[in-house]
């Protein structure tokens, strides 16, 4: 097979082997289990178990909110001691809602039962996979069930399966492809049915050759129709559009979609992991994960999803002098702000750092525009030039430079011959300008709703006349003088609890002052009614507008 | 530390020199870093540089290396006064070597036998005023070396035109040479100008004598010797072995000194095809003046060149046609300095509009 190549990339000590010797162990049940409901991209999960309630190991916990979103499970069974914040591996040091399970240590499985394929409609198996909690394993975690959804009027020609695992230290992928080749390859299968796809390739970066063996073998056993391509070895060949153009010589641009262009990307553990949900109705409530560094006994352990890390770490020997633990690996990953966080499904790997695990970064020193990024950057941006509107805060000039592009591999860190922390200068400058989109977007709302709330009043003013002049007139025509009735204003045109509308009433004092009365009049109260429906309608339109800005944002 | 085999020689004596880095404490990813720094690449540089010099003293005596110190000392010394004067801590900036580069080529740019008091002006306005002024290392707009070399040929004229005859060929001896660069007033008529400068001043002096061709100037007089000038040419090889090393080790990349001979190639070849009585044949322009030392070590200073790949091209290539244009047709005898410093002006135009595709837009016409 033919393949491409991207421009860049860098070659750094893969440091495989040291937890690649041993096989997958089972990690002992501990005795409490701390599992966030935020575990995917998309939205939060709600709580469907309440404390004191007793759970059974894979019994759903957190039931999806929304499309993007999908449930997480109890990974043993005991009882439900806790909801509520709880420290989490992630870079901020944020807490957010965790299920505590205390584990009773009977480890009882729920009734499982395996899903039937050939019955089901498209749209089931993805509710399916989504109540099953199966979500991208390569760390990304974007819920499966929305990419195995195709748009309308797309194919997908290639489906490929991400088995290249190009960072560091990271092994979990494989050795789960050595020992779990059979059901690696059965989940591509099932995934290249759900998307109807042309060809399934699982790429491989060559520095695996047992896992190209297994898999290869598994594939001649099964008589599988796809195919399992070497690819060389350069970090980042598992970024998923590096691994497309590798494959396919297709080039994903960082704002469209793969489906765009015909290719949809898995990664290998999480093909495995849906064969297993639909094979035996085995929710995700384990992973794989890579303990290596600055420990007596690197090796990859199938832990439950929930575990403490700090637990976990201890069961590789740590050195005495740990001083901290990396999620993820060298080159993307992050210290996680405390090692009483779980393990959640993005942890495919904890780095024990200790003093001189890695070489100490130099001091930074000025750009020299050397342009060792550029040629390193597998986006083929200019991060020299993103770092210099970066530290000067253009933020125009940041995004004509293709700032969000950025996939913050790492490269040009590691070639900076000034030790710049480049991709630091870019995070930063990422959220900057999400933070101004954000206030831009909120002053925004405040603008229309002010100019909304303006238009009311003077609509009210003016109805407020053509009532007048009505009741003039009918009043003529009865003979009748309602002008000494005052009255409250209709609760339903200005509501006390609403905020919008409170200051409303205390700008136009003339309107509070000389209120009209609608209660004897049923044809005024059918237009009064009307307006004030019109104004609740647009307020709520307006709420629901700022609410969907808010979960855009959160999504990023 | 320990010898590595799969380390080469070179780099293995960059890591013993560079040793004075300080460790950053461990933030965010990436933890992992190449054992690159601005000092190996400027170390590297100054590597590149000493066949070239040992070739240099070999032909024209201690002259040159007498020179160098001068001017190292000066820019090491303007530079560790600016850093204080500015609060800027010494170590790192010192350490990184950028300002032993800056001397060592104006000192190579420089007449090997000018007064001493010239090359300590032109070493400390480099650094004072090229570079400190506009913010130090990675700031500066113009090229160190060339602003010196700039402001001493429009100051001092005769005396930056002056360059001495090899050892073999009447060359001052090295007692004279140390000599002239300390009391220039002891000593007398011991250099002349510079091969292309010879050669623009014979042909002016020639209109209207038609024995008086390129041909019959190159062949008359000593100082042309085989290629761009006695002894000069060997220095100029040396240049371009150093060069070459320099790409090989990816400190530079192949664009500009490509394009640089290139662009020199191209108009010298035009002019000598239409006129080749009175104008030089292309090798000579390569070979003679500061050509090849400009193509790779000059106009590759990273910080005031262009740095996209098209612009490096476009950037080397205007510098080579420039250049040649001065030093034919201009009152200087050699353009490369102006040359250089002029596109060195036009870098920020060339960088904006030779922004490479990024990754996924070449194709978007393609297969979107």
């Amino acid at each position: 097979m033919k393949l491409f190549s991207f421009k860049g990339g860098i070659k750094p000590d893969p440091n495989k082997t040291q937890s690649t010797v041993l096989p997958i162990a089972q990690a002992p049940l501990t005795s409490r289990y701390i599992v966030p409901l935020h575990q995917s991209v998309g939205g939060t999960p709600r709580p469907t178990v309440q404390v004191g309630e007793r759970v059974l190991k894979g019994q759903r916990i957190g039931e999806a909110d929304g499309w993007i979103s999908a449930a997480v499970h109890a990974p043993t069974s005991g009882t439900v001691v806790e909801i509520g914040p709880h420290i989490i591996p992630h870079p901020s040091g944020l807490a957010t809602d965790c299920v505590v399970i205390e584990a009773d240590g009977r480890d009882a499985w729920i009734e499982r039962t395996p899903f039937d394929l050939d019955q089901a409609e498209p749209d089931a198996v993805r509710d399916y996979l989504r109540d099953m909690g199966i979500v991208g394993l390569g760390g990304a975690v974007f819920p499966s069930h929305v990419k195995l959804s195709v748009p309308r009027g797309k194919q997908v020609e290639q489906l490929i399966i991400n088995g290249a695992e190009c960072e560091p230290f990271i092994t979990c992928d494989d050795r789960l492809m050595r020992e779990q080749a059979t059901e690696v390859v059965q989940g591509s299968l099932l995934f290249g049915r759900l998307l109807n796809a042309g060809k399934v390739l699982i790429g491989i970066e060559d520095n695996k050759p047992e896992a190209i063996a297994a898999l290869k073998e598994a594939q001649q056993q099964l008589e599988a129709p796809l195919e399992i391509v070497t690819v060389p070895t350069i970090y980042p060949t598992g970024g998923a559009k590096e691994l497309i153009r590798v494959l396919t010589g297709k080039e994903v641009p960082g704002s469209r979609r793969s489906t765009d262009f015909g290719v949809q990307v898995f990664n290998v553990a999480t093909v495995q992991s849906a064969w297993r949900a639909i094979t035996y109705g085995e929710p995700l409530i384990s992973r794989i994960v890579t303990i290596s560094g600055a420990v007596g006994e690197a090796r990859n352990w199938s832990v439950p999803i929930g575990m403490p890390i700090n637990v976990l770490v201890k069961l590789a020997q740590p050195r005495t002098d740990m001083d901290g633990v990396i999620m993820g690996g060298p080159m993307m990953g992050f210290r996680i702000p405390a090692t009483a966080a779980p393990v959640i499904k993005a942890t495919n790997s904890l780095i024990v750092h200790a003093p001189g695990l890695f070489p100490p970064k130099p001091a930074e020193l000025p750009c020299i525009r050397c342009g060792s990024c550029a040629q390193a950057c597998p986006q083929e941006l200019q991060p020299f030039e993103l770092y210099w509107w970066s530290r000067s805060a253009k933020f125009e000039k940041l995004e004509n430079y293709k700032l969000f592009d950025c996939i913050e591999c790492g490269c040009c860190d590691f070639v900076c011959p000034s030790h710049i922390p480049l991709v630091n200068y870019f995070r930063f400058a990422k959220s900057e300008i999400l933070a101004e989109q954000r206030e831009q977007q909120i002053a925004d709302a405040a603008r229309e709703r002010h100019e909304f709330r303006q238009e009311r009043a003077e609509r009210e003013k003016r109805e407020k006349a053509e009532r007048l002049a009505k009741a003039n007139a009918a009043r003529k025509a009865e003979g009748k003088d309602l002008s000494a009735a005052a009255l409250s204003p209709s609760p339903k045109t200005a509501p006390a609890n609403d905020p919008d509308a409170a200051p409303d009433i205390s700008s136009h004092p003339d309107q509070a002052s000389t209120p009209i009365s609608m209660d004897n009049h049923p044809v005024l109260d059918a237009t009064a009614k009307q307006a004030a429906i019109l104004a609740a309608t647009e307020r709520a339109r307006l709420k629901r507008e700022k609410h969907a800005g808010k979960s855009r944002d959160t999504t990023h | 530390m320990p010898a590595n085999p799969a380390i080469p020689l070179t780099d293995q004596l960059c890591d013993v020199i560079v040793s004075s880095e300080t460790p950053n404490t461990l933030t965010q990813s990436p933890y992992l870093v190449q054992p690159v720094s601005v000092t190996r690449i400027m170390l590297k540089v100054l590597l590149a540089l000493l066949p070239g010099i040992a070739i240099y003293t070999w032909l024209f005596g201690p002259g040159i290396l007498v020179q160098l110190l001068l001017a190292t000392t000066t820019a090491v010394i303007a530079e560790a006064v600016f850093l204080r004067l500015r609060n800027r801590p010494l170590q790192p900036a010192l350490s990184d070597l950028s300002a032993v580069v800056t001397a060592w080529l104006i000192a190579l740019s420089f007449p090997p036998l000018g007064p001493w008091w010239l090359i300590v002006l032109g070493s400390a306005f480099a650094i004072i005023v090229a570079k400190h002024l506009y913010g130090g290392l990675g700031q500066n707009p113009f090229n160190p070396a060339m602003v010196a070399y700039a402001l001493c040929i429009v100051s001092f004229p005769a005396i930056m035109s002056q360059w001495p005859h090899p050892l073999s060929a009447g060359g001052l001896s090295p007692t004279d040479q140390i000599t002239a660069i300390f009391l220039p007033e002891r000593i007398d008529a011991w250099a002349g100008a510079t091969p292309l400068d010879h050669l623009k001043t014979t042909l002016r002096l020639a209109t209207g004598n038609d024995n008086l061709t390129v041909q019959n100037i190159l062949r008359d007089h000593t100082i042309y010797g085989v290629g761009g000038g006695n002894g000069w040419e060997w220095v100029t090889l040396a240049w371009l072995i150093g060069g070459l090393w320099l790409v090989q080790q990816k400190v530079i990349t192949w664009h500009i000194p490509m394009a640089l001979i290139a662009g020199m190639g191209s108009i010298a070849l035009g002019f000598w095809i239409v006129d080749p009585l009175h104008y030089a044949n292309p090798l000579f322009h390569i070979l003679g003046g500061a050509t090849l030392l400009g193509a790779f070590f000059i106009a590759t200073d990273p910080v005031s060149g262009a740095t996209t790949p098209r612009g490096k091209l476009i950037f080397a290539a205007a510098i080579g046609v420039l250049a040649y244009l001065i030093r034919v047709f201009g009152a200087f005898p050699d353009g490369i300095a102006f040359a250089v410093l002029i596109l060195n002006m036009c870098v920020p135009l060339i960088d904006m509009y030779t922004q490479p595709p990024i990754f996924g837009e070449k194709s978007r016409g393609s297969n979107a």
